[in-house]
């Protein structure tokens, strides 16, 4: 059997196990042990990965395999992957793993919880292992669905609705989506799903014109395109902890991810005439969202606001269609991925305590709570892009990248979303400034402690992770430049 | 011609049977007699699938009756959709009101089934309106059978009415072709419907007569009331049975016999597809009362099995039946459940009945969740699967902006059916239902239907048998 099937094959068994279980230790136990051996799985998968690439082995995709699934339509089970989909397996193990322990403490229906958020992973798993669109298409949804429930039931604040918008919003997403999948099957000529087949035929330019922005659009959706991002802040800041980590941190990224595999990577004719267009709106997502941070009270709408920034600039370096700036953005992705779950599960064990998330009811927690206040600057020095954590090393990347782009259009787009970074460091140096140092007024909050084991080990496999890809990225950078190749050369022939 | 030929006809002929050994057996049983007979239905639809399961090519009585394998994979298909409402209809019928009279449910229920199998394999327009009524008229005594009841009444009379009515548009289009074309058969027909205006017409006149059965719009305005007031294991029968029969009947008269004036009929079904969709998902949102909603649920989803007649093609042919067996068990578990609940709480169906129904009532909650993500075309459920092929199916034929906007429409649905799900688990409720458990015959068929969700779209075995159908 196929290593990358076990992507799939153990979240199932955890659903199998999770549904057996009977008391609250089992849940746990299923759940710690599942996700213990997918990070496992992910870590020996990228070395495994590495090592091929290292004996020579060039083949596009590696680890394939293909099972017929509904013959009259060529759709396979095929999966296979390259090295921008064994960062990103990487870090969705690296997020369920954090997240499990996360919502370590979560009451109540902690079983049903843990179906769900179980059953998202595996649509998170699979999408990123697929080759074929429509496996592919349906992991997505799969990854989408239990989002409803996670935030309706377990969520905060303003849930229902949050959780009503979300959905629908990321469903007419999909809905794009779908009628792109059909126009790219169709338009290659019917004959076959999948991807890198589909990228060898020519779908003609007529059909590319009508469906790149679809299919553009439909992931856009989930990667928090201007001016489809509204339903971000509203669902990060009601979703539970560990679904705010998981959604920021792996779900955004199917946006992004899809983006660049499928709709540009199979439409390069579309890219070249949309692709200016939809830079404009990239651009505008960048800089808004860093305004919009700004001004937020709530801590979960200031990380949300940033989530659409940093969001954006993946997708703005994807369209910039440089080697580099697109390296850049894959990078972008893993590091917003890693940071922005550490914000959120820090946000969730800060409110769990304080039991509010305005920045106007908090101060001088530093010394209240130094272990999660500590993991908080860390983040946010991450977020600002500080050299020697993964911030930095992305955003240079993509701004770097996306500079060679000599074309004056795309300088001046560069140059305006350059700017994003100084008003990151204003509204993370603002929130840190103001919750976290100075003098405790509320004296309730006098009696707080800090962090339990479950929360330390969460929090502290995260900042080895941030800290680990800005201190050694060259093996990262290397892993995804080799397999951004093909793409971009696609893109610019 | 030799008399043993009738044989070949087995599919109807043990229908037959199934339905005179019930009706005897009516007769013969010591009353309260509907235990038994639930289960002596049940056993003998069993039996009458089991022989039935192998497609045939029958062609009778000069071309009269012209079953092909499709037709007849669909009446087995029918057959299980039967089975499975008779499964769920035990407990309505051991009220103290309809208990004598269990044994006519099954028989008008077998009789309407027996039309259908007429209609789907007919060979000429006459067997096809005759197979029509006979599924029409019992289905009438059907809705109305709570008669005691006012809103079954009511809806008894509307279904009547309208039924007589669409007919007779029907007969009066059926009657243009006869006088341009000189014959009924379906097999003389296609050369000589040439899309003279007047065969436009009748046309126009036999689509409007299915849509009225179909509950296309602008013909559906007896559907809400009529699934309201009938019975719900009725109501859940009319929408699934009776609709998947006329669909495929739809399909195959168009196909087969209006083949040549595809440009018109295409045109009129898009229009209709578009709106069928969109006012009954606006009306959908509105509905408190489930099986009104459902109704409107089920309005919509007869323009999503309609875009595969759009399709017109071998591929929207077996996508369709697809469909069609995909949204039986589907659509049944969700009648399932909302009877259940309904027999429970002594007739309530509004939504608000559902809240916090998770806290109580884990499982039957979960068999709705699933129902609903599959109506909904949430993967990985087989109504995920029989969306994407009935919209390929459409696509590859040309009708892409059709498509796009029910795709468009299937965000306004998942809306509503997410309605229900809010309601189930996270509205709060002072009193919720109380745990209760349903018989066990309910529960089987609730068992079938979720297996069916699940497994329909992850093995693609029927998908594959029925392809293999419609190019044979």
């Amino acid at each position: 059997m196929n290593i990358l099937s076990f992507f799939v094959l153990i979240p199932l068994l955890m659903l199998l196990g999770l549904w057996l279980a009977k008391s609250l230790n089992q849940v746990k136990g299923v759940m710690v042990t599942g996700a213990s051996l997918l990070l496992l799985l992910a870590v020996y998968l990228t070395v495994d990965y590495i090592s091929l690439r290292n004996a020579g082995e060039t083949a596009e995709m590696l680890f394939t395999q293909s099972v017929e699934w509904y013959a009259p339509l060529h759709i396979c089970y095929s999966v296979g992957v390259d090295g921008i989909s064994v960062v990103m397996l990487l870090l969705s193990a690296i997020i369920v793993f954090t997240g499990t322990f996360a919502s370590w403490k979560l009451q109540p229906l902690t079983k049903e919880y843990f179906l769900w958020f179980t059953l998202l992973s595996t649509g998170v798993f699979g999408f990123f292992i697929s080759t074929d669109l429509f496996t592919m298409f349906m992991f997505y949804e799969v990854a989408l669905i239990p989002m409803y429930l996670l935030i309706g039931v377990w969520g905060s604040g303003r849930k229902e609705y949050a959780a009503m918008k979300l959905t629908l919003m990321l469903m007419g997403g999909s809905a794009f989506l779908l009628i792109g999948i059909l126009g790219i099957f169709y338009g290659a000529g019917g004959e076959t799903m999948n991807l890198l087949e589909i990228a060898k035929l020519h779908i003609p330019s007529s059909m590319q014109y009508i469906f790149f922005p679809l299919v553009f659009l439909g992931f856009g959706v989930l990667g928090a395109l201007f001016p489809f991002h509204t339903w971000s802040p509203d669902g990060h800041a009601s979703a539970p902890t560990a679904v705010s980590m998981l959604h920021a941190g792996v779900l955004m990224k199917l946006g992004g991810y899809g983006c660049f595999r499928v709709a540009m990577y199979l439409m390069p004719e579309g890219t070249a005439v949309w692709g200016d267009f939809f830079l404009v709106l990239t651009t505008i997502s960048v800089v808004y969202g860093a305004f919009s941070a700004i001004v937020q009270t709530d801590l979960k709408y200031i990380n949300a606001y940033s989530s659409v920034s940093h969001c954006g600039l993946v997708l703005f370096a994807l369209l910039m269609m440089t080697r580099v700036s697109a390296t850049g953005a894959i990078l972008q992705m893993l590091s917003h991925g890693l940071m922005t779950a550490l914000f959120f599960a820090l946000i969730g064990m800060i409110y769990g305590r304080t039991h509010t998330r305005d920045i106007r009811q908090m101060s001088g927690l530093m010394k209240i709570m130094p272990f999660l206040s500590v993991g908080y600057v860390i983040a946010g020095l991450a977020n600002l892009g500080l050299p020697g954590l993964s911030g930095f090393i992305a955003e240079m990347t993509v701004f770097v990248g996306s500079f060679q782009n000599a074309d004056l259009f795309h300088r001046v787009c560069t140059i305006i979303a350059t700017t994003s970074i100084v008003i990151t460091a204003v509204y993370i140096l603002r929130v840190v400034g103001k919750i976290l140092y100075g003098t405790c007024k509320n004296p309730e909050h006098l009696k707080l402690t800090d962090a339990t084991w479950d929360e330390r080990l969460a929090v502290i496999c995260l900042i080895v992770a941030v800290a680990g890809l800005g201190l050694a990225p060259y093996w990262v950078s290397n892993v995804i430049s080799g397999s951004v190749e093909p793409i971009i050369s696609q893109l610019i022939r | 011609m030799d008399v043993t030929m009738i044989f070949s006809m087995q599919n109807e002929l043990s229908l037959i049977a199934v339905l005179v050994i019930v009706l005897l057996a009516d007769l013969i049983l010591k009353r309260p007699n509907h235990k038994a007979l639930q289960n002596l239905t049940c056993v003998l639809m069993l039996i009458h699938i089991a022989l039935n399961v192998v497609p045939q090519t029958v062609d009778l009585f000069g071309g009269m009756y012209h079953s092909t394998p499709m037709a007849s994979a669909v009446k087995t298909i029918l057959s299980v959709g039967t089975l499975l409402v008779f499964m769920q209809s035990g407990q309505w019928l051991g009220r103290e009101d309809t208990q004598h009279k269990a044994g006519e449910f099954y028989v008008l229920t077998l009789s309407t089934l027996l039309g259908m199998f007429f209609m789907v394999s007919a060979g000429s327009f006459v067997m096809f309106y005759v197979g029509l009524e006979l599924a029409s008229i019992p289905m009438a005594c059907l809705v109305a059978f709570d008669k005691y009841r006012h809103h079954s009444a009511e809806a008894g009379a509307k279904f009547i009415l309208n039924s007589m009515f669409s007919s007779a548009i029907m007969l009066y289009g059926l009657s243009f072709v006869y006088g341009t074309c000189g014959t009924t058969y379906f097999a003389d027909l296609p050369q000589l419907l040439t899309g003279t205006p007047l065969q436009i017409m009748a046309m126009v006149f036999f689509f409007a007569g299915l849509g009225f059965k179909l509950s296309l719009v602008p013909f559906h305005m007896w559907t809400p009331d009529t699934y309201q007031g009938a019975p719900t294991p009725v109501s859940g029968y009319l929408s699934v049975i009776s609709k998947g029969a006329a669909a495929f009947a739809l399909m195959s008269i168009l196909l087969k016999v209006f083949g040549n004036m595809v440009d018109n009929w295409s045109l009129l079904l898009s229009v209709v597809i578009v709106i069928t969709i969109t006012v009954a998902n606006l009306f959908a949102i509105l509905q408190e009362n489930l099986k009104r909603f459902m109704a409107y649920s089920s309005i919509s989803q007869a323009g999503y099995i309609m875009l595969a007649v759009l399709a017109g093609s071998e591929q929207g042919m077996s996508s369709l039946v697809y469909y069609i067996v995909v949204y039986i068990v589907a659509n049944l578990a969700v009648f399932g459940v909302i009877g259940a609940v309904e027999q429970q709480t002594g007739g309530k169906v509004d939504r608000d009945t559902y809240n916090g129904l998770y806290r109580t009532n884990p499982k039957l909650t979960f068999v709705m969740t699933l129902a609903l993500f599959s109506l909904a075309g949430i993967p990985p459920f087989a109504g995920f699967f029989s969306k994407f092929f009935v919209f390929a199916s459409a696509f590859h034929s040309g009708y892409w902006i059709v498509v796009f906007l029910a795709l468009i429409n299937t965000i306004i649905s998942l809306y509503y059916y997410l309605l229900i799900v809010k309601a189930m688990y996270i509205t709060p409720s002072d009193a919720p239902v109380p745990t209760f458990r349903t018989p066990r015959m309910m529960r089987a068929s609730l068992f079938l239907c979720l297996l069916g969700i699940v497994l329909l779209g992850i093995c693609s075995g029927v998908f594959d048998w029925l392809t293999d159908l419609s190019v044979r």
